[in-house]
């Protein structure tokens, strides 16, 4: 703006570049570094990797670093068959778990705007209590239904459906399950939010033209909600494909997911450049669905004015 | 007078120089001009109104004013130095805002007292200037009070004082009325007046309605999208509208074509018409005689020969209580609007529908417009 | 939207909340089951609350996990809600697109990524890994999210608030603190307990990024579930929803007064 004082741009400059600073440091720097140690070389040394980068070497000893850089573990990770499968799995997994919470996040999500004015706070504060206990206990709570000698399977001999227990744990079901519980907030409270701020009118307008209450919902609402729905689905879909907690918990060890994977190289294997690629590897795939989410998110908080 | 162009102002007269001096000031938003070199002078001690539809870019004005908005080009001059380039909260002038945007942390007293606060007066000064201000504004005990226990009004009031406790050169106010019902308005225009009366403040209104213009303030400048129509006091801008648009923005008027003769007269389809007065258009020039409905006498018979008559029919009367607003169908197909008062107690019209009447006005009545 | 809820909404509703509920009631119950086995209901026991309180390396790590909570809270409220003024108030900026997918990408991206990253940057640097540095990666992670939290009540606020205090006198940044921040206050208390929470519950990057002496509570609470189910875990569990319950409760009944004005206000301007 002409005339303005300069005050106004370098106050503004300021605060910007508390959380910048922060965020390069603490969030791109390490990128480049994980980057970095996806290129280099397993070491039987502390860190357990090599080459070391060496400040003080100098150009030279920067040369001689870069030639030390290998595309080793990216050439491990697409030719051995386990890091295939398990990021087919994580996929697989992701997709249709989000799947699942969005056909049971929907009609949960449609039924709390729906409801009268003064429960929706109520009912919404239930649905977001669980997700301030740990999550870890959530989980838990999982594994304590349905181990071998939990409640589920007590339940089903009591009822007479089994006879023998059944092996609930250690399976994708039950990854599944855990998943689903875990996540179901992060679905419905978009959804909730964009089913919230329909317009009354448009559904009453839909009516007096004819439209029964359930085609109404598939004409209307739907369309209207999808840019909720899809915030929910990518918000649960990109961390879910790297999940570690959850599938350790209640998975199996058949088939790992990528987090596992990455987990037990790095913690197991004491092998950093593989789990550095890993991590850059899952990265990339999902850089994609990222950007697209943050464009959803940067659309919605805006058109909100 | 009626000249049309740009800087359509009386000529700045020889007395004190004007308080507040718009120099070619422009605002764009991006490709959108919401003012455009506009020029304007506004006196010390005056109520001056900015009038115009809704995005006419008086608001606009207003917030360069007040500087919550940089002129892309111009100067705006306040007692002759340029106030352009200084922040909004070092200009002597201060702003009531549409929304009134009071502090809901703050009481009523720690609202009217914000401003002296900032400029660190003495505590005891600031409560002794708060009473004052409660005072002026009729609130008297409300001081404790919280924000959202006060009513439309009393909120407005409480805003005044906010902004007049500094005594700024110039106070600004953004459509204060438009969230009053018609009779608190109607008491609060004269509350307004009585009180920049008393002060001796300028005060500079924005409002979109036409009969607060012209009840409240002592000059009026009208705009249209961005530009200046016309500059006068509000008799002067009824009266003497100087263009089609204005005297249409003002008031009900009817508007009759011709072509100005030789002699004075105007040559249209209805007849020839006698008008007295100057105008700047010449022999030959398309022009438009605008008359105002109350000024048109509604006659049985045809008067005499000093005035200019049209015949019509009565289409439709319009009751108003005070007023009765006829439109008469003429010769052309044209409609022409007459009001008269309803003088009869008894609510009697002297006229009907489908009547044959005449209608008439002295020569001096019309105004005579070129554009 | 609320024009009636049908059965079916009525039942989606309840079938939801019962399955959200469902486990943890169970874990509250178990927690004070007698017996060791969750089939058998060996009566009414404060057994496993006793165990708890004996055993030290639980108490140590909850109270590891609370500190780290609440620094990294701290830290995180400051820093996200100066990138949520940043985001809505600075307009357009170079490299505003890269600063704002710096802010928003910890809220989505998998929590291996960013542990291990954040690992490694300590490594490159010779840092001592322990309680500094899983406050570190908290503050990165939850930062994001009260940043979400800042910047939607930021869009909302009534601007002329800020333009009135100005017009009196009020310099801009001491309008933004004496006249925003109070009235967002709400918001940014939000924003520090969501990022409270996340911190005490997060198991994956404190994992990566803790060392010795930092054990925190989920890190525990996750070494003795790889090893079959403890009662005593029941019983910390139960604590710590009583204590997230107790808090939501008692935050809700402040918002709910300052709801309660603010409808009052929005009724009185009608007036």
């Amino acid at each position: 703006m002409r005339g303005e004082p300069q005050g106004r741009k370098w106050s503004g400059r300021a605060v910007v570049l508390l959380p910048c600073v922060w965020l390069v440091v603490f969030f791109l720097t390490p990128f480049v570094i994980v980057l970095k140690i996806s290129l280099s070389q397993t070491a039987l040394a502390q860190p357990p990797y090599s080459p070391v980068f060496d400040l003080s070497a100098g150009w030279a000893g920067f040369l001689d670093f870069a030639r030390q850089l290998s595309l080793e573990s990216f050439r491990l990770l697409f030719t051995d068959l386990i890091y295939l499968l398990s990021y087919l799995k994580s996929l697989q997994v992701a997709a249709i778990s989000t799947l699942i919470l969005v056909l049971v996040g929907y009609p949960f999500a449609y039924g709390i705007a729906r409801a009268p004015r003064g429960w929706q706070p109520l009912l919404v504060m239930a649905l977001v209590l669980p997700f301030w206990t740990s999550f870890l206990i959530r989980v838990y709570a999982w594994i304590n239904i349905l181990q071998r000698d939990g409640l589920l399977n007590d339940v089903l001999m009591r009822l007479h459906i089994v006879d023998v227990p059944l092996i609930w744990l250690s399976s994708d079901t039950a990854i599944y399950i855990g998943i689903v519980y875990s996540y179901l907030p992060f679905m419905v409270l978009p959804l909730y939010a964009a089913l919230e701020k329909m317009d009354e009118s448009l559904l009453e307008a839909a009516a007096d033209l004819g439209c029964p209450r359930w085609k109404t919902f598939w004409l209307v609402v739907v369309p209207l909600s999808l840019p909720g729905a899809a915030a929910g689905a990518l918000l649960c879909f990109i961390p879910i494909v790297g999940e570690f907690v959850i599938p350790d918990l209640l998975g199996g060890s058949e088939t790992l997911m990528i987090g596992q994977t990455l987990w037990t190289e790095f913690f197991a294997n004491r092998d950093w450049p593989v789990a550095s690629a890993i991590a850059v590897t899952l990265l990339a795939l999902l850089l994609v669905p990222m950007l697209f989410y943050e464009r959803l998110q940067q659309r919605s908080l805006e058109g909100g004015r | 007078m009626a000249d049309g162009g740009q800087a359509a102002q009386e000529p700045v007269s020889i007395e004190k120089p004007p308080l507040v001096r718009f120099e070619a000031v422009t605002k764009r938003f991006g490709s959108v001009v919401a003012v455009e070199t506009l020029s304007l002078d506004i006196k010390h001690g005056e109520f001056f109104a900015l009038l115009g539809p809704s995005g006419c870019g008086k608001t606009t004005l207003l917030r360069t004013l007040a500087g919550f908005e940089a002129p892309t080009e111009g100067r705006i001059l306040l007692d002759g130095e340029d106030i352009v380039p200084v922040q909004p909260h070092r200009r002597p002038v201060n702003m009531m805002f549409q929304s009134y945007a009071l502090f809901p942390h703050l009481s009523v007293e720690g609202n009217i007292g914000f401003g002296l606060r900032q400029e660190n007066v003495a505590r005891a000064e600031i409560a002794d200037r708060i009473a004052e201000m409660l005072v002026l504004v009729r609130l008297q005990g409300f001081g404790g009070r919280r924000i959202d226990q006060l009513s439309g009004g009393q909120r407005q009031r409480v805003a005044l004082a906010r902004a007049l406790i500094k005594r700024p050169r110039v106070l600004l106010l953004d459509e204060p009325l438009a969230a009053l019902d018609k009779q608190l308005r109607a008491e609060t225009q004269f509350e307004l007046m009585e009180l920049q009366r008393k002060l001796g403040t300028t005060f500079v209104i924005v409002t979109h309605d036409q009969e607060e213009a012209m009840i409240i303030a002592d000059r009026i400048a009208v705009m249209d999208r961005g530009r200046l129509m016309q500059v006068a006091a509000p008799a002067e801008i009824y009266e003497r509208p100087n263009s089609r648009w204005v005297a249409g923005f003002i008031g009900e008027t009817t508007m009759i074509e011709g072509r100005l003769g030789p002699d004075s007269n105007i040559e249209s389809v209805l007849g020839c018409m006698r008008v007295a007065g100057s105008s700047n258009a010449r022999s030959g020039d398309k022009v438009w005689l605008a008359l105002r409905p109350e000024k048109i006498s509604m006659t049985a018979e045809r008067p005499n020969e000093g005035l200019n008559a049209v015949a019509g029919t009565v289409s439709e009367i319009g009751y108003r209580g005070d007023m009765s607003v006829y439109k008469i169908l003429l010769s052309d197909r044209s409609v022409m609007k007459v009001a008269l008062t309803n003088v009869s107690a008894r609510g009697e019209t002297p006229f009907s529908l489908h009547d044959l009447i005449w209608l008439s006005w002295p020569p001096e009545v019309g105004v005579v417009l070129t554009e | 939207m609320r024009r009636g809820a049908s059965l079916f909404n009525i039942v989606s509703v309840a079938i939801g909340l019962a399955f959200l509920y469902l486990p943890i009631s169970i874990l509250v119950i178990y927690s004070f089951n007698a017996s060791r086995l969750v089939t058998v209901w060996g009566g009414w026991s404060l057994t496993w609350y006793r165990e708890l309180l004996n055993d030290t390396a639980i108490l140590q790590a909850a109270w590891i996990s609370l500190r780290v909570a609440a620094l990294s809270a701290t830290a995180a409220t400051i820093l996200g809600t100066l990138a949520a003024v940043a985001l809505v108030r600075l307009g357009s900026f170079r490299g505003r697109l890269l600063f704002s997918g710096m802010v928003y990408a910890p809220l989505v991206m998998p929590e291996v990524i960013t542990g291990l990253s954040l690992l490694l940057l300590f490594v490159a640097f010779n840092v001592d890994r322990g309680f500094w540095t899983i406050a570190i990666a908290h503050t990165t992670l939850t930062m994001c999210f009260v940043t979400v939290i800042v910047q939607s009540r930021l869009i909302g606020f009534d601007r002329s608030l800020e333009e009135a205090a100005m017009d009196l006198g009020c310099p801009p940044l001491k309008t933004f603190l004496t006249i925003t921040l109070p009235l967002i206050a709400p918001a940014i208390a939000a924003g520090w307990m969501l990022a409270f929470t996340l911190s005490l519950d997060d198991l994956v990057i404190a994992s990566f990024t803790t060392g010795p002496g930092a054990t925190t509570l989920p890190i525990r609470i996750y070494s003795e579930v790889r090893l079959g189910v403890k009662p005593e875990i029941n019983a910390v569990c139960t604590i710590m929803i009583a204590i997230v319950a107790a808090g939501t409760v008692v935050a809700s009944l402040i918002t709910k007064g300052g709801a309660a004005r603010r409808q009052r206000e929005a009724l009185g301007a009608q007036v």
